[in-house]
């Protein structure tokens, strides 16, 4: 080493020349994008004028009815919808996505039949369909299978179920919606779950599955961390749409829900459009406080989170950082 | 540990390989490697691309089923249970179990790019062994010591260079304080001013007695700590012998032609 530096410093360095003068240049000139900005600009101020001056719109009808009590109450169940109708879609996207990757035909085709089934029949008639499960069954009893048939041959009475709900009072109007909601978010996250689990490179399995690791563990520590990079973003899309089908629920129906408040009071008072855009409003607003909370978890999950370590981190529980 | 009839016995031999066939569909990729590694052996495997190299050290972990044929490691037929004359398939969890005295070091180093270095080395130990974190962030710290990381601990892979995450990859592996150590290509992805980082921690490991199956297309690694050298070519051993035999004296006309492209 030290005779390598003598050796560097007996030969003259190379000089680094001095920079000639920045270049300052006359930038090229867009004459189009001042044409169409003009023509934004004067559109969106007709915009803003008509929202101003046209009688229908009635401003302060539509202020005073947006924070009324029961739409109030139509904004909490909408959230509340929102919010536990993705808790249980992703969990069951997780669940269905791993089915589908698995090797077992069983569990990929049923896995396969379910996606199938909820991506195919639209949010609205899944609404309905679940609001009237109730004719399907006036029971909902948990216990053994098929006991009605092998019960009697076995010499036993009475029956094999360990406890029983009435349809008509556990798929009330809230719990059906959010049942048709939830099972159909699960489907579309299986999608998405599965191109994030197929987006992590197979060496990743195979170092994991070469230290001993279960595939369980495979997916918990090693690929499903570094999966969430995928699976983050469009999942805050799917809140945001998530948000706007909870006003489907009022077909189950859910009369507790903002949109179908929001419409009653407009039919009540014969000032529909005021209500349609106090309806308006409140997506709005609502859609950005998620998109807020979206940015955060991107942020934390997504491309640089990912690489800094955090999903896995809090994902898993404090593996990756010593 | 008790062996099924006919068997290898539990003897100085680490890796027994009895005519093991591997095919993915119709394409046989091994047809018929027959091997053995000593405890202690440092043997280096070369040959063309697609002579089934990587096909073989992913069966001795089982990451590959074999479809005929025997395996044992550490005396333990991989993959297996031999019971009434018949074979039955491990459990999971078994094979996992089995893969836990085998560690593997990749071409491309598969690092975890969600944790650190220390965090790849300790998570072996602690989720699989059940090691506590303490004790595991102590040995990995030792472990990267050895392969001279101890300041990178808390680096992520994408901030180290490939021949550091392939240093780090090593003390993955060893934390699992594993018996025998697989080496596919470690040093070909690497620019080659890092090699020699690589190959040091190799050799080091080799004088501490690891036993080691390293494919390689590094001769003078081969030379150099190579007990044995095999050269395969179309999922067959070709010829084996001392890399001194192989390298200077190939008998095979096939070694030649393939040595005399590399040389
Ligand atoms: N998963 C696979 N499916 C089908 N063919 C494979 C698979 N893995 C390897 N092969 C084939 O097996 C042959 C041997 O591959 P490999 O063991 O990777 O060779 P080497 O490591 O000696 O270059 C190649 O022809 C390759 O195309
Ligand atoms: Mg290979």
């Amino acid at each position: 080493m030290t005779s390598q530096r003598d050796s560097r410093t007996s030969e003259p360095p190379v000089p680094a020349q001095s920079p000639p003068d920045p270049i300052k240049a006359v930038p090229v000139r867009h004459p189009g994008r001042w044409v169409a900005a003009a023509v934004i600009v004067v559109l969106a101020a007709m915009f803003v004028h008509m929202l101003v001056t046209n009688e229908a719109f009635q401003w302060a009808f539509v202020f005073e009815n947006m924070f009324a009590e029961p739409v109030l109450i139509g904004v909490r169940t909408t959230l509340l919808l929102t919010v536990l109708a993705m808790l249980i879609g992703v969990a069951l996207g997780v669940v269905i996505a791993v089915m589908r990757l698995s090797s077992n035909p069983v569990l990929s085709g049923m896995a396969w039949l379910y996606t199938w089934f909820f991506r195919a029949v639209p949010r609205l008639v899944l609404a309905v369909l679940f609001g009237n499960l109730g004719i399907l069954y006036q029971q909902i009893e948990f216990g053994l299978p098929f006991d009605n048939y092998w019960m009697p041959l076995l010499g036993l009475e009475g029956d094999a179920r360990v406890f029983s709900l009435d349809a008509r009072t556990f798929l009330s109007g809230f719990m059906a919606g959010l049942l048709a909601l939830a099972l159909s978010e699960g489907a579309y996250m299986s999608e998405i779950v599965r191109a994030g689990l197929q987006s992590v490179d197979k060496g990743q399995t195979e170092a994991a599955q070469a230290l001993g690791m279960n595939r369980s563990k495979v997916l918990r520590r090693i690929t499903l961390p570094q999966a969430l990079r995928v699976i983050v973003p469009p999942t805050g899309n799917e809140t945001v749409a998530m948000l706007k089908d909870t006003a489907l629920v009022a077909y189950v129906p859910v009369t507790t829900e903002l949109f179908f408040q929001l419409s009653a009071i407009g039919s009540r008072t014969f000032q529909l459009f005021p209500m349609l855009v106090a309806a308006c409003l409140w997506y709005l607003a609502i859609t950005s406080l998620f998109m807020i909370g979206q940015y955060f978890l991107e942020r934390t999950f997504g491309q640089r989170g990912a690489r800094a370590g955090v999903g896995g981190r809090l994902l898993s529980g404090g593996g990756g950082r010593g | 540990m008790t062996l099924a009839a006919g068997g290898p016995v539990s003897d100085d031999r680490m890796v027994v390989a009895e005519n093991v066939h591997k095919s993915y569909g119709r394409v046989e990729v091994l047809r018929g490697i027959d091997l053995e590694v000593r405890r202690g052996e440092v043997m280096c495997v070369v040959g063309p691309s697609g002579s089934g190299k990587s096909t073989f050290l992913r069966c001795v972990n089982h990451l590959e089923k074999i479809n005929a044929g025997r395996l044992w490691v550490n005396g333990q037929l991989m993959g297996y249970r031999e019971k009434g004359g018949r074979l039955h398939e491990l459990r999971e969890s078994e094979v996992a179990a089995q893969r836990r005295d085998i560690g593997m070091v990749f071409q491309r180093f598969n690092l975890f790019p969600h944790m650190t270095a220390l965090g790849n080395v300790m998570e072996a130990p602690v989720q699989v062994k059940g090691e506590p974190r303490a004790q595991a962030r102590e040995r990995a710290m030792r472990l990267l010591e050895r392969v001279g990381l101890a300041d990178k601990a808390n680096s992520l892979p994408d901030q180290l260079s490939g021949g550091q995450q392939q240093r780090v990859a090593i003390a993955r592996a060893l934390a699992m304080q594993p018996s025998l150590m697989l080496f596919d290509e470690p040093t070909s992805a690497l620019d080659p001013e890092l090699v020699g980082e690589v190959l040091d921690v190799m050799k080091d490991l080799a004088r501490d007695g690891m036993t080691m199956i390293v494919v390689t297309h590094e001769m003078g690694f081969a030379r150099e700590v190579g007990d044995s050298l095999v050269f395969m070519d179309g999922g067959v051993v070709v010829e084996r012998g001392t890399p001194a035999e192989v390298l200077s004296a190939p008998r095979r006309e096939r070694t030649r032609s393939f040595l005399s492209k590399v040389l």
